[in-house]
């Protein structure tokens, strides 16, 4: 159902729309439409554990939603001011194209066509992954060079769909896949045993290993067949906007290697040191350069906290995901999150 | 005037304005009509155009020339990953029309007994077959093609361990395996002495009718048909020296290889489609028999025919008449319902599409060759239904 009003918003949109989309009033920028209508309408998946997923009160938590959290607190100094929309893969270009959302934090990987053709922007990455493949111990497989023949539960409408086609034509292999609408689906089914594999990124599969039957039965294999740079996306058109959304993933990375964290931030407002004045917005007026206030990285850090504090709340060693940072620390302790300065 | 006579019709214009005219009117209004019509589909397009080159997304059908690199689990022509996405489309909306074809031709049959059981004098069959149309036809589609799904998947053994028919067939949560015909050169004679067959059993047919008719004797015409339709292909099996041969299932390390399958997507979806639209179409059927007069029954056994002969000559022909409409509809319903597929992974043209709409981002193309496809599905279905309904309708005399 979801698919098909999006679809008809975009066809109406496309069609009628002035200038950008129904959703969005014409002639303002998105900055102004959300500071009209007083909340962030942030597009997120349908249910990923450490990513986003609602627990049992209905509050939305994970990575993915903290970042829209982090948002409306630069917008709004308010982390509870962002609306979510669970879409799934497929759904999820099109709410954003047709302005259904205003910001797609969904575990969505940066690839040349969606930030071409699908008329998105992407511009930084807030999670490194990579593809991985399940399957149940009592195949005894080794490594996914063993699984020719096998079938393959995957969710349609993802870059996994195209890399499990890719590595088994690499490798010569002949397999079967079975694509699904929802993420969901293609677990149930994989727990049903319709597949022998189920394939999604790393930090997915850890996450909906928890969700079956029997999590112990499952193994991961041991290789990462792509890369999945996962990040936020805008659409074209609004480079303010993706100032924003660029520069609130750069806050939290540099407040993380500035050793600014929620525990310590007044502390930190109390510094010598010009860059973290400079950070914290007590110099300068980086802030208004966005279009948001001088204390912006203070209220994201004050409300949601440094990079270091989502990542390890949400998918860190200490969770039921225990996944290790990897790829994500920081670049100065052999990882990749780089930001440039604030200055 | 004064002469008394009155003018001849149409030598005085009716002195009325002109904007009074009903004629001239109703032509003012239609022109209006039809410009507001065009104006909002020219501002449609021209203002999704617009947009679509604002927000800098491709537009137009270039897309499907392009590599489609995704894999399907069920093709009935050749598939590979390199080939396009249009080719791709195509594949699914075969897997559409496959399914609506085996789900017509089927729930055909199963409606047509329920709703001869449901008048049957037999107090269980009848009770059975109402509780059936009550019960299938008040649940939900979807909700019946994930219960068939998940109980397929859940009754079936894992493919190590396969249910086996003489070693031929087998079944497993894989699908159902049966050996896979090899036609080598020379199969195609089987073929044609098929076609052959078919043609000279009907001409067997309505050479037996017209002697019938006019000699009063009958000939034995179900056998012979059937023996010429099977009988010619055999013969031309064994004279063209048996060029078909069987590529057998065998047990892989994951899964059966090698015969063909049938996936448990496409089984789960004709079992809930043809037991969901039979409910309607046994309803129809009861509906189409009932409105049949009682008296032309007794009319058939006061004439001294069997009852099967008076169910088939003088019954049905005239309860066909109210059934075709419709049922008519109702094969369209399960074309269209059969996009549901998307809901338990069956590769159809929505599932296929919306990979490609995702893929590609041309939201509006592909919905649009959706609603072209679907369109022409139930236009096509429909003509060929009223030509059958003017062909059995009463002929008036």
């Amino acid at each position: 159902m979801k698919r098909i009003v999006s679809t008809i918003a975009l066809g109406a949109a496309m069609s009628f729309g002035a200038t950008m989309a129904l959703a969005q009033t014409p002639g303002r920028t998105t900055l102004q439409n959300i500071q009209a209508k007083g909340f962030i309408q942030c597009g997120v998946t349908q249910g990923l554990a450490g990513f986003s997923m609602p627990d049992s009160a209905g509050n939305w938590t994970g990575m993915d939603v903290d970042f829209c959290r982090a948002l409306a607190a630069a917008v709004f100094n308010d982390p509870s001011k962002v609306r979510f929309s669970p879409l799934s893969a497929k759904d999820r270009f099109t709410a954003l194209q047709s302005g259904e959302i205003d910001v797609l934090s969904r575990n969505t990987t940066w690839t040349l066509q969606r930030d071409t053709s699908l008329g998105l922007n992407f511009s930084v990455i807030n999670y490194y992954d990579g593809q991985g493949f399940m399957v149940r111990k009592s195949l005894n497989v080794k490594s996914a060079r063993e699984l020719s023949g096998a079938s393959v539960c995957v969710q349609t409408g993802t870059t996994t769909e195209l890399n499990v086609a890719d590595f088994f034509r690499a490798n010569n292999l002949k397999y079967e896949p079975v694509v699904f609408a929802t993420a969901d689906e293609t677990v149930k089914a994989y727990d049903a045993g319709r597949c022998d594999v189920f394939t999604t990124d790393a930090s997915g599969l850890y996450a909906e290993r928890v969700k079956l039957q029997r999590p112990d039965d499952h193994m991961v294999l041991p290789e990462i067949i792509s890369k999945e740079p996962l990040g936020p996306a805008v659409r074209h058109g609004d480079d303010q906007w993706m100032d924003i959304v660029k520069w609130t993933h750069f806050a939290m990375v540099t407040a993380e290697e500035l050793n600014i964290s929620k525990a310590n931030l007044d502390q930190m407002l109390q510094s010598t040191n010009p860059e973290i004045r400079r950070v914290l917005g007590i110099e300068g007026n980086n802030g208004e350069a966005l279009g948001l206030t001088k204390d912006w990285v203070v209220r994201i850090v004050r409300h949601v906290g440094n990079y270091s504090e989502v990542f390890d709340r949400n998918v860190g060693p200490t969770t039921r995901l225990g996944i290790a940072r990897g790829l994500n620390a920081l670049w100065n302790k052999g990882g990749l999150q780089y930001a440039p300065p604030i200055r | 005037m004064t002469d008394g006579t009155l003018p001849a019709r149409g030598d005085v214009a009716p002195k009325v304005a002109f904007f009074n005219d009903p004629k001239v009117r109703s032509l003012i209004f239609q022109a209006l009509a039809l410009a507001l019509l065009i104006f909002v589909i020219y501002t449609a397009i021209s203002n999704a155009v617009t947009n679509l080159t604002n927000q800098r997304i491709a537009a137009g059908f270039g897309f499907l020339d392009q590599t489609a690199g995704f894999g399907i689990s069920q093709t009935l022509i050749p598939w590979a990953e390199s080939m396009s996405y249009g080719r791709a489309f195509v594949i699914g909306l075969l897997n559409t029309l496959l399914v609506a074809v085996v789900g017509i031709f089927l729930a055909t049959i199963l409606g047509f007994v329920v709703g001869v059981a449901r008048l049957s004098p037999n107090w269980v069959i009848s009770k059975i077959a109402y509780w059936y149309v009550e019960i299938i036809r008040n649940l939900p589609l979807l909700f019946q093609i994930l219960f068939w799904y998940l109980a397929v998947l859940a009754a079936m053994p894992a493919p190590r361990n396969s249910y086996s028919l003489f070693g031929l067939f087998f079944a497993n949560q894989r699908g159902i395996t049966a050996p896979r015909p090899v036609f080598e050169a020379g199969a195609i004679w089987i073929g044609a002495a098929l076609v052959l067959g078919i043609v000279a059993a009907f001409v067997v047919r309505s050479w037996a009718y017209r002697r019938q008719a006019e000699t009063g004797e009958q000939f034995p015409v179900v056998p012979t048909m059937w023996g010429i339709i099977i009988g010619l292909p055999v013969l031309a099996y064994l004279a063209t020296g048996m060029p078909i041969s069987f590529n057998y299932a065998e047990q892989g390390r994951f899964n059966l290889t090698g015969g063909m399958t049938i996936i448990p997507e496409f089984v789960a979806l004709v079992i809930a489609l043809v037991a969901y639209t039979a409910a309607f179409i046994g309803e129809i059927v009861r509906a189409g028999i009932q409105a049949v007069s009682h008296g032309q029954t007794e009319a058939g056994r006061s004439l001294g025919l069997a009852e099967g002969r008076i169910l088939n000559l003088i019954v049905i022909p005239q309860a066909l008449r109210v059934i075709i409409p419709p049922l008519t509809s109702q094969y369209l319903n399960l074309a269209k319902n059969s996009s549901l597929a998307v809901g338990i992974g069956y590769p159809d043209m929505v599932s296929v599409g919306g990979t490609i709409l995702n893929q590609t981002g041309q939201a509006i193309e592909i919905i649009a060759m959706w609603m072209g496809c679907y369109l022409t599905i139930s236009i096509v279905t429909s003509i060929f239904m009223n030509w059958y309904n003017e062909r059995i309708a009463l002929v008036e005399r």
